[in-house]
């Protein structure tokens, strides 16, 4: 672990020996320590039920700690009152794993939704509806303002919940399975959405998955403004051209954590049951 | 042994913290104006089909089985007394809360089941708002707006079922049927018909919510906690009632 006073300032979420056990007596979470920085892309994997999710709940505050600190933006966030943590929740984006969009609102209300509610980062109405449009036109779903989610797909959900949660450009973001149950043409078309989003507005982010090649995609893909794709960054020593770190987590354990070329090369065979392929095509 | 009270008592101890924390919500900002409107539509206009319907036919029940067993005693004239009494004081309010308990207790909590299963309690929490201020307590206040007047109706709809009965069944005159009516009641019993359903809504709107609030385990989890919260809201109201009525017949100073 990183000296605090040293690094303090870049610092976006930092665990430290958190531990969660839930009321019927599951630990969710083991002695879970890690730092993410300004900048960095987390891939987290784990099998279902691992922690994944409560592990980004809990980088937000919304699980309780059973024991250990969790820090968002160098602030304790460990024992301060759920109305105290509204400002710092304004700072993070959250994709929610089944979209989690409110289904009695439009689209356009939904995007809008933060920037209503959000003291931190409220607007006036008359700049509130470029800056959903924006958003939306973002993920490309301009046109659905005034629809409803149940009339959208599973995909344009998601978009739309990724619009939700970056309307507010928070600096970082936290991405639950963001393909989960989708096939695999509209999964790359979210993944690339997230890579988008990372190099236009240089957001920190941590995305987690199952899918091996979602976190492939992050690490060796960027945005590429003129031509709208992805284009590969592949340095020639073979480490990965972003910064990305891969995390593995099991049975609320993280057990690895370090870049893809020592993900690739580990022995372990719980790990290496993530990394099924080579690391080129899966894109 | 003890395990077993174990869940009971934590579900108390939680119904109480999410009623402290409803109760407390209601005089802090911001306050959801547009929110309470819709659940007072919902709630209380939303109600009046079913309020209409069983108040008419409860009123009417009631003045035909009064007017037979005051037949022997020669007082079928005073039908109306009883009916005006026992649906003010007893029937209106339980009925009208049970009733809005079956329709609305269980309403809320598939609602607010279905977000709390589908992470949009959680997204609400991650963008802003507090759902105890936005969800639970505009609820709770159109319930407690709402279920006194519609008692109000309910009474008033009953009345008029036992008028229709008694004078087509026992040829009750009109005059005599109301004019009963309205002696029988004295402030008391107006102030008891309506404090009863103000007590009443809480049970109905807070215990929709807790129940919703909890629900665990996908559409599954829905369905229960919509079950629960109405037979628990229902059994509540009955509880409740006989308590109330208990302080305020006793304050008669019979």
């Amino acid at each position: 672990m990183m000296d605090e006073a040293s690094d303090s300032k870049s610092s976006l979420v930092r665990f430290e020996n958190v531990t969660i056990v839930f009321p019927d007596g599951v630990e969710a979470l083991h002695d879970v320590s890690f730092e993410v920085r300004e900048g960095e892309t987390r891939i987290l994997l784990g099998a279902a039920g691992s922690g994944k999710t409560v592990l980004l709940k809990t980088a937000l505050g919304l699980s309780p700690i059973t024991s250990g600190r969790v820090l968002l933006f160098g602030e304790d966030i460990t024992t301060k009152p759920e109305r105290e943590l509204y400002d710092v929740r304004s700072k993070i984006g959250m994709l929610f794993q089944e979209s989690a969009l409110f289904d009695s609102m439009t689209v356009a209300q939904n995007v809008a939704y933060p920037l209503l509610n959000q003291k931190a980062i409220r607007m006036p109405r008359e700049k509130m509806e470029p800056a959903v449009r924006d958003s939306l036109r973002f993920v490309e779903l301009e046109h659905t303002l005034e629809r409803y989610p149940s009339e959208l797909s599973g995909g344009m959900r998601r978009r739309v919940a990724i619009a939700r949660a970056v309307v507010g450009k928070p600096p970082l973001l936290l991405y639950d399975s963001p393909t989960a149950g989708l096939d695999p043409i509209t999964a790359h078309t979210i993944m690339a959405l997230i890579v988008k989003e990372r190099d236009v507005d240089n957001t920190t982010a941590i995305v987690v998955t199952h899918r091996y090649q979602d976190g492939n995609l992050v690490a060796n893909f960027r945005y590429n403004p003129n031509s709208g794709r992805l284009d590969p960054v592949m340095r020639p020593d073979g480490a990965t051209g972003t910064n990305t770190i891969f995390m593995v987590l099991r049975e609320g354990r993280l057990v690895f954590e370090g870049n893809q070329t020592d993900l690739e090369s580990s022995t372990d065979p719980y790990i290496s049951r993530f990394v099924k392929r080579p690391a080129k095509d899966a894109a | 042994m003890l395990d077993i009270l174990k869940g009971p008592i934590e579900a108390i101890q939680d119904f109480y913290d999410l009623t402290s924390r409803a109760f407390r919500s209601v005089f802090r900002k911001p306050h959801y104006f547009n929110d309470i409107m819709l659940q007072m539509d919902s709630i209380g206009f939303g109600s009046i089909p079913i309020v209409l319907l069983t108040g008419f036919f409860s009123g009417a029940v009631m003045a035909m089985q009064m007017g037979r067993s005051l037949q022997p005693y020669g007082q079928t004239g005073r039908t109306g007394t009883f009916v005006s009494i026992i649906l003010v004081r007893e029937l209106g309010p339980v009925l009208a809360a049970v009733m809005v308990a079956g329709r609305n207790s269980s309403g809320i909590a598939s609602e607010l089941g279905s977000m709390k299963v589908t992470e949009q309690i959680d997204a609400m929490r991650a963008l802003g708002t507090d759902p105890v201020q936005k969800l639970v307590v505009p609820r709770v206040i159109a319930t407690a707006v709402m279920l006194p007047v519609l008692t109000v109706v309910d009474d008033f709809v009953g009345m008029v079922g036992g008028w229709i009965l008694s004078n087509y069944l026992f040829g009750l005159p009109t005059r005599q049927y109301w004019t009963n009516s309205w002696q029988a009641l004295v402030w008391n019993d107006v102030g008891q018909g309506l404090l009863k359903p103000f007590i009443f809504s809480f049970a109905v709107s807070l215990i929709g919510c807790f129940y919703g609030l909890r629900a665990t385990g996908g559409t599954q989890g829905v369905g229960r906690a919509t079950t629960q919260a109405m037979v628990w809201a229902s059994i509540t109201i009955f509880i409740l009632d006989f308590f109330l009525g208990k302080i305020f017949v006793s304050q008669v100073g019979q």
